[in-house]
């Protein structure tokens, strides 16, 4: 771009964003005692303008710079093809190396000193998290079926507890196979309706299902509770012992059982280490599966649809199977959610959970375990450090958000590690 | 083999095959030529069952195929190596060949993995590179033996020379000639290479408009005149 032509950029800039400055900053209300008064202030108009502008030219001058070396560094690459893009590489080291590294980490992490009640409690979360964006990364990293509606498997999973804990005395243990079968039997009740769709349509539907359940939640009183959600959901017990500090006649508390002195942590630790086991369970089964014929089909069925039925591949129980499955973890990980916070409401199941799970998916890069563990650290995480600048939190996470997604586009760590390897010499 | 018998296609008020009569023997190489949009594609498609056809029957083995399932003929011994050849990009070469494998005992893989690396050594050299990232001609190469691996009968190639360097193509009909040969796979060929498609064929069919306008043996169709003026001319060694 030549100056004139850069000028002219930045002046267009500066015009888009005086005319948003106007009734953003332009007017005032002021309190004249009786009505409203306005009063102008158009040099604060003025002034967004000037700092668009000179913003815009340092911007755009960044951009091309950046532009240029990443020419130099594609000529490079021609140059030398035998040379594979770095992050890609990365990537392949994480899912080998950061992988395990970061579950040792998760199994220590509370007993390290710095680890009181508060971060136990982040790092539970974040494993929740992490284990639905594993769970929803089998649909839409694995079999490429773009899904906004997860949280509807969530809810289905944590409502599953609930009622059956509320109605027939479940325990968390009995609950969770039949929580997570509600929600695989949802998954396939979404998958029919949608099994000719594909990208946006695909999108737009499982949207309006995520919706229409959390609807039902709000709406069917009798049985959900309303937006009064289900309180007093029974919390775990240690396989039987619960976490009390006086616990029930007839019944001894995991502290004397250990015969250690009753503190209200152990609860959270046990929780932890609850959802650390779903969450490593579901990462398990990706990688197995990958390497059976249906997880094998889910990718082939992700790269072209018409290329799968020519070679026999049956497309309708392969995305079947597919939405059941990731709807199972979600089911779980819902479970899990309900006998963690002994309370529900529709409140906790809207569509930004299923935005951020899905942003999860795609930032970790999709199909990368490690990935997904990275982008859901950052996405659970960012929120609570940014909590003190909390006018700015949304403004940051969509910043992040931007950002990551100019310099990534395939996501922070994509790589996807073949599921066959043939021994060296071929002899297989 | 596969008896195509008044097959009438329709892409919903286009009428694209007019009443189809075709048949392939066991054993046989069967080509179909014809200009584009004279309905080659559909015609493999159809049989595919992906258009259905409107009217007529379809029989492989004596048994009418039409209205079944795609993913279900494959199983029956007929592959098809669809257009534009399709393969999975960011899959090794050796998980494309697995996925061609689904259809078949998962018994024979290893056994079948290295048939089709003995009729395209160039596969095994590049058997853990990405599909994506191989030569057109190699991934036509991945596309036809991925189809091989279910161990077809009768083995469907739509435009197997389309977008290839001469040379390319030339070895790629070598190998259709030998998995015949060699391995007795019967094939129906569409191309639109109709000189090198004909050499190869023991049969040809000349499809134009959705009709079939001339059959005959490969040699015949090749020494015709009309065909000479309408399919050949300037078609030499293309």
């Amino acid at each position: 771009m030549n100056a004139v032509a850069r000028v002219k950029d930045a002046a267009l800039a500066a015009l888009v964003a005086a005319v948003l400055a106007l009734p953003l900053l332009g007017f005032a209300t002021i309190d004249t005692g009786g009505p409203l008064g306005i009063s102008t202030r158009f040099d604060y108009v003025a002034y967004a303008a000037l700092a668009v502008f000179v913003g815009r030219l340092v911007f755009m001058a960044l951009v091309d710079l950046w532009r240029e070396r990443q020419m130099d560094s594609a000529r490079e690459a021609a140059h030398d093809p035998g040379k594979p893009d770095r992050m890609a590489q990365i990537g392949k080291l994480a899912d080998r190396w950061l992988l395990p590294l970061m579950i040792g980490f998760a199994i220590v992490l509370p007993f390290l000193p710095f680890a009181d009640r508060t971060v136990v409690d982040l790092a539970t979360v974040v494993l929740i998290y992490v284990m639905l964006g594993w769970g929803l990364n089998i649909v839409v990293g694995l079999a490429g079926l773009l899904d906004l509606g997860y949280v509807a498997f969530y809810a289905v999973g944590a409502y599953s507890y609930a009622l059956l804990q509320m109605h027939f005395g479940f325990g968390f243990w009995e609950a969770l196979p039949l929580a997570g079968l509600f929600a695989a039997f949802f998954g396939v009740l979404l998958g029919f309706p949608v099994l000719r769709l594909r990208g946006d349509y695909l999108a737009i539907v499982t949207l309006g299902f995520g919706e229409i359940v959390r609807i039902i939640l709000l709406n069917w009183q009798k049985v959900t509770g309303g937006p009064a959600g289900i309180s007093g959901i029974q919390r775990p017990s240690f396989f039987g012992f619960p976490f009390s500090a006086d616990p029930p006649a007839g019944k001894t508390a995991f502290h004397d059982l250990l015969g250690i002195e009753y503190s209200s942590i152990h609860r959270i630790i046990f929780l932890y280490y609850l959802i650390l086991l779903l969450a490593l369970i579901t990462s398990l089964f990706t990688a197995r599966i990958r390497r059976l014929p249906v997880g094998r089909a889910w990718e082939a069925l992700r790269e072209d649809e018409i290329a799968c039925k020519a070679l026999g591949i049956n497309p309708t129980n392969t995305k079947l199977t597919a939405f059941a499955i990731g709807a199972m973890f979600g089911g779980f990980a819902g479970c899990f959610f309900a006998t963690r916070q002994g309370f529900i409401s529709p409140e906790s199941f809207t569509f930004i959970e299923s935005a951020v799970i899905l942003a999860i998916v795609v930032l970790g890069g999709m199909g990368s375990q490690a990935g997904i563990v990275l982008a859901a650290t950052l996405l659970t995480l960012l929120p609570e450090i940014a909590r003190e600048f909390a006018l700015f939190r949304m403004l940051a996470f969509g910043m992040a958000m931007v950002l990551i997604m100019v310099w990534r586009p395939q996501g922070l760590l994509a790589h996807r590690e073949p599921t066959i390897k043939l021994k060296p010499k071929g002899a297989s | 083999m596969l008896v195509i018998e008044g097959v009438q296609t329709f892409y919903g008020a286009v009428h694209a095959l007019k009443g189809v009569d075709l048949k392939v023997g066991t054993g046989e190489i069967v080509a179909l030529i014809g200009a584009n949009g004279a309905g080659k594609s559909t015609l493999l498609m159809t049989i595919c069952g992906n258009p259905k056809p409107r009217y007529g029957r379809i029989l492989f083995d004596g048994d009418d195929i039409v209205g079944i399932p795609t993913h279900l003929l494959v199983r029956r011994g007929l592959a098809h190596a669809p257009e534009g050849r399709r393969i999975f990009p960011r899959m090794s070469v050796v998980e494309n060949l697995r996925l061609g494998a689904v259809a078949a005992d998962p018994a024979h893989f290893s056994s079948d993995l290295e048939r089709v690396f003995g009729l395209f050594p160039r596969l095994k050299e590049r058997r853990d590179q990405r599909g994506g990232t191989l030569s057109g001609g190699e991934q036509q190469m991945l596309a036809i033996a991925r189809a091989l691996m279910s161990r077809p009968r009768v083995l469907l190639l739509d435009e197997p020379s389309l977008g290839l360097a001469p040379l390319v193509v030339k070895q790629i009909f070598a190998i259709i000639e030998e998995i015949n040969k060699r391995d007795g796979v019967t094939v129906l060929l569409v191309e639109q290479n109709a000189f090198h498609a004909l050499r190869l064929a023991h049969r040809g069919y000349v499809l134009v408009n959705g009709q079939i306008a001339m059959t005959g043996t490969g040699q015949d169709l090749l020494a015709n005149e009309q065909i000479r003026s309408a399919y050949l001319e300037g078609g030499h060694g293309r």
